[in-house]
């Protein structure tokens, strides 16, 4: 048995190395968000905003690439919402308690986590292959099946919050499920919802590897979902890795656009929770 | 009164007041919510099947031994898994062992040492390191990070560990900063945030009688953690580093940046390598559809499932059994 | 066509006489058994309740008049495992008939449960939700019906100038009293309350117990009860449950004064409980 004070002095070294590591997590928190202000912010003038992707030296911006993401998010969140929504009511409502749900959120909880490169391959296969190009309907199918986990899990969470008697008060009424769940439960759980929905979107808003073999990319300016579609982050990838110092300051601008979007959003939907509970 | 009503007749009476509500849409909407959950179902088999599918020839042409051939000439046309393999569980494994000592530590802090009022905003903040998209983590290892370890982290470990027997095989090589080391150090910034949130989660379902009664023979903090929470929460804490190495084991942007992209082996931490991912992302551009090399990428994808999956389901299993348990 | 034990006959004759005006049977439940999985919940029931008067059934935790409860609205048909075997004839027609639709049961009988259930939306809209299941009322007759199930509810004074906001707000009395109010407004026939007061403090509790009062002019109620000075109270008819049996029913005044089994005896002497 150690003595007491040897004992008393490796309680204080532990607790002063986890201070450390907690802390050095904040400073590689405060390191990476510095270097994109320091890199990204003197790069990000006007142009950024209003011109399209055009060769260096030319003054080009991010604006085909801006709009591209926002339109292939949008698409994937109107394709995946409901499925992610009715999966994970399917979760916390019918299925409760059954081997079906239980392999159902089984594979939603592995899907969570499955590298996003192979959903890429997977719409590749499936979305581009069979019509013979990319595009911007692709990268939102494989945007959407990003989503659709996010969604299914949080949906479950949050409504397996709601308590019981409330879905019984609506049945006890005479209720249908469908007006239980939509009008009461949902409701209910409303807030907890919209952060799952908000963090699928900052989730996809940051996915590079799904869009790199479905939409691809485009240099110049597309609304054409049928063909290839610029996004923002396959244009920080491309500028990123580019020899040419106008197009890394690009790059650096558009990292430092998609990380503030994310990051706002994250925190949106942690206090759009907090107010709930 | 006494006389019952036929069966029919008296459910008419019944109904006349009120009709059923739902009797047509009731069926739609659980059947949306059915077909829903199936079909969570079916895109994971429309994943493995497609990308099986798709990898199929590459698996006929170079048989079994893709899995292991170390062999990536596209100029030739030969193909194999070896190298990519390799380094896929290297890197992974270096995140891993990176990203567990600090995970035991900040979850230690999080629960144990930090004031109340600063264990929620703390925690936010390492959170958010989960948020920043990969390929953020990708530019910044790559333009930071790579040119640090080149100057000052790798020349003196070359010189002063490179000449031990065993050890030193480990580190070896022109210190190019890229490489294995890097790679995982990056992916164990971005693991780490999964792993803690994880440890909390656990470590906060101890029963408080449990760690009171340690106290109460006068344990100290970290004897109760060390001897009490952790075994406590043991099962599901490995499920965390399971999970853990799973995201790692998939990382793509972030490992294309900095690990070198050479397709050969090294024991070397500081050798340029690439793992699956990184391969897929690589050469995919300069893969022709139907080509050998287009295929032998698909295969490549199937095996990363094939390995995902196994952790991850795994991971699965350890975390819920012992928080249900 | 099966017959009750004549026990329960006799007990409906002497409600009858000791309330002075006659009722008939408004719920006849016969041979029923409810099994929770393999657990038999509910043995062999025999048992009527009589319109427009209260019946409550006590007993101990676990004994089964919860269960009974929820069979009468088949609240437990929401659950898989749960099942009833037997008949509850409501006004003759048989309650637990495949053919009979749930959603027109429920709203025929209604239900109060034992924690306030306000749904997280405005006053309004809490009763008008269940009155547009059933009905297509235009505005005015919305209005007009909201007014009336919350004056029924004694609630009205309270909730008149703040009808359009969040029924989260109000207190767990007043939230009690706008659920029996939501139940009311789809003018059921019979409301099952669930006891309604335990989660309320004393002056909620007389409150709502007066409108119970009130409310059996117009509706059969059953209430299931741990107070038994509530059963004694508010009940015209009083059935004792134990161990998923009946053990015995009648007039309130008798049961809680001269009760004839020893096990009820012992119940509401508080011997065991």
């Amino acid at each position: 048995m150690a003595s007491l004070a040897r004992r008393r002095a490796t309680d204080h070294i532990v607790k002063a190395i986890s201070t450390a590591f907690a802390a050095l997590s904040l400073i590689l928190l405060a390191w990476i968000l510095w270097t994109l202000i320091a890199r990204g912010l003197p790069a990000l003038g006007p142009n950024v905003f209003t011109r399209i992707t055009l060769p260096p030296g030319h003054e080009g911006g991010l604006l085909n690439a801006i709009v591209g993401s926002l339109i292939q998010i949008v698409v994937a969140l109107v394709i995946g919402t409901p499925i992610g929504l009715f999966c994970g009511t399917f979760l916390a409502e019918n299925g409760r308690g059954t081997q079906i749900a239980n392999v159902v959120r089984f594979i939603n909880d592995v899907l969570l986590s499955a590298p996003s490169i192979l959903i890429g391959l997977f719409v590749y296969q499936l979305l581009v292959v069979p019509v013979g190009g990319f595009s911007g309907w692709a990268g939102a199918a494989a945007l959407a099946v990003i989503i659709i986990p996010v969604v299914v899990r949080t949906t479950e969470d949050m409504l397996n919050l709601v308590p019981i008697g409330l879905r019984e008060a609506a049945f006890a009424l005479g209720a249908p499920q469908w007006k239980v769940v939509t009008m009461v439960t949902w409701r209910a759980a409303r807030a907890g919802i919209m952060t799952g929905i908000l963090l699928a979107l900052a989730r996809a808003a940051g996915e590079t590897a799904p869009l790199l073999f479905t939409s691809l990319g485009n240099n110049g300016w597309s609304l054409d979902m049928s063909g290839p579609m610029a996004s923002l982050p396959i244009a920080i990838y491309q500028y990123a890795a580019s020899p040419f110092d106008d197009w890394v300051a690009l790059a650096w601008a558009g990292a430092l656009i998609i990380t503030v979007g994310v990051l706002t959003l994250n925190i949106l939907s942690r206090l759009v929770l907090a107010k709930m509970k | 009164m006494d006389a019952t009503l036929s069966g029919t007749q008296a459910d008419q009476a019944l109904a006349s007041a009120h009709k059923p509500t739902g009797k047509v849409s009731d069926p739609i909407f659980v059947g949306l919510l059915w077909a829903s959950g199936i079909f969570v179902l079916v895109l994971l088999g429309l994943i493995i099947a497609m990308l099986f599918e798709g990898g199929l020839p590459a698996l006929q042409e170079f048989g079994i031994s893709f899995l292991w051939s170390t062999t990536w000439n596209p100029v030739t046309e030969k193909f194999g898994a070896g190298v990519m393999i390799f380094g896929t569980l290297f890197s992974a494994i270096i995140a891993v062992i990176i990203a567990l000592p600090l995970s035991f530590g900040i979850a230690f802090f999080l629960t144990e040492i930090a004031p109340g009022p600063l264990r929620r905003p703390i925690g936010v903040a390492i959170q958010l390191l989960a948020a920043i998209p990969s390929i953020i983590y990708g530019m910044w290892g790559f333009f930071v990070i790579v040119p640090l370890m080149a100057a000052y982290v790798q020349p003196p470990l070359i010189e002063w560990l490179g000449p031990i027997p065993l050890i030193g095989a480990l580190f070896q090589g022109p210190p190019l900063g890229a490489g294995m080391l890097t790679a995982g150090l990056i992916m164990a910034i971005m693991i780490l945030p999964f792993i803690t949130a994880m440890f909390v989660e656990v470590l906060e379902s101890v029963p408080p009688m449990l760690k009171e009664s340690a106290y109460g023979v006068g344990a100290t903090t970290f004897e109760v953690y060390r001897n009490v929470s952790v075994p406590y929460g043991r099962t599901a804490m490995v499920g965390a580093v399971m999970l853990g190495l799973g995201r790692a084991l998939g990382e793509t942007m972030a490992v294309t940046f900095v690990i070198g992209n050479a397709t050969r082996m090294s024991a070397s931490l500081f050798a340029p390598g690439s793992t699956i991912a990184s391969t897929i992302a690589n050469e995919f551009p300069e893969a022709a559809p139907g080509s050998l090399k287009l295929q032998s990428l698909l295969e490549l994808g199937f095996i990363l499932f094939v390995i995902s999956f196994i952790v991850l389901a795994l991971s699965r299993m350890l975390v819920r059994t012992k928080l249900k348990g | 066509m099966n017959f009750a034990p004549d026990t329960s006959l006799d007990i409906a004759a002497a409600v009858n006489r000791a309330n002075g005006v006659p009722s008939t049977t408004k719920l006849k439940v016969e041979k029923l058994n409810f099994y929770y999985g393999d657990n038999h919940a509910l043995k062999n029931i025999n048992f009527d309740i009589p319109e427009k008067r209260v019946t409550a059934m006590i007993g101990p935790s676990g004994c089964g008049k919860s269960t009974l409860l929820r069979v009468f609205n088949r609240m437990y048909q929401l659950y898989p495992g749960q099942r009833a075997e037997g008949k509850i004839l409501f006004d003759g027609a048989d309650l637990l008939s495949k053919q009979l639709d749930s959603t027109v049961v429920r709203s025929r009988i209604g239900m109060v449960f034992q924690k306030p259930t306000p749904f997280p939306m405005s006053i309004y809209d809490n009763i008008a939700f269940g009155v547009k299941l059933h009905e297509s009322l235009s505005k005015a007759q919305m209005d007009e019906r909201v007014e009336w199930c919350l004056r029924k509810a004694a609630i009205w004074e309270e909730t008149k100038d703040r009808l359009h906001t969040s029924a989260l707000g109000m207190s767990g009395g007043q939230q009690q009293r706008l659920c029996i109010a939501r139940t009311i407004a789809v003018r059921p026939e019979v409301i099952l309350l669930d006891e309604p007061t335990s989660a309320l403090d004393p002056i909620s509790t007389s409150k709502i117990e007066d409108l119970i009062d009130e409310l059996k002019q117009e509706f059969t109620i059953v209430i299931v009860t741990h107070n038994m000075q509530q059963a004694a109270r508010c009940a015209d008819m009083t059935a004792f449950f134990y161990l998923g049996e009946m053990v015995e029913v009648g007039v309130s005044s008798d049961i809680f004064t001269n009760p004839r089994e020893p096990r009820t005896r012992d119940y509401i002497t508080g011997r065991f409980g």
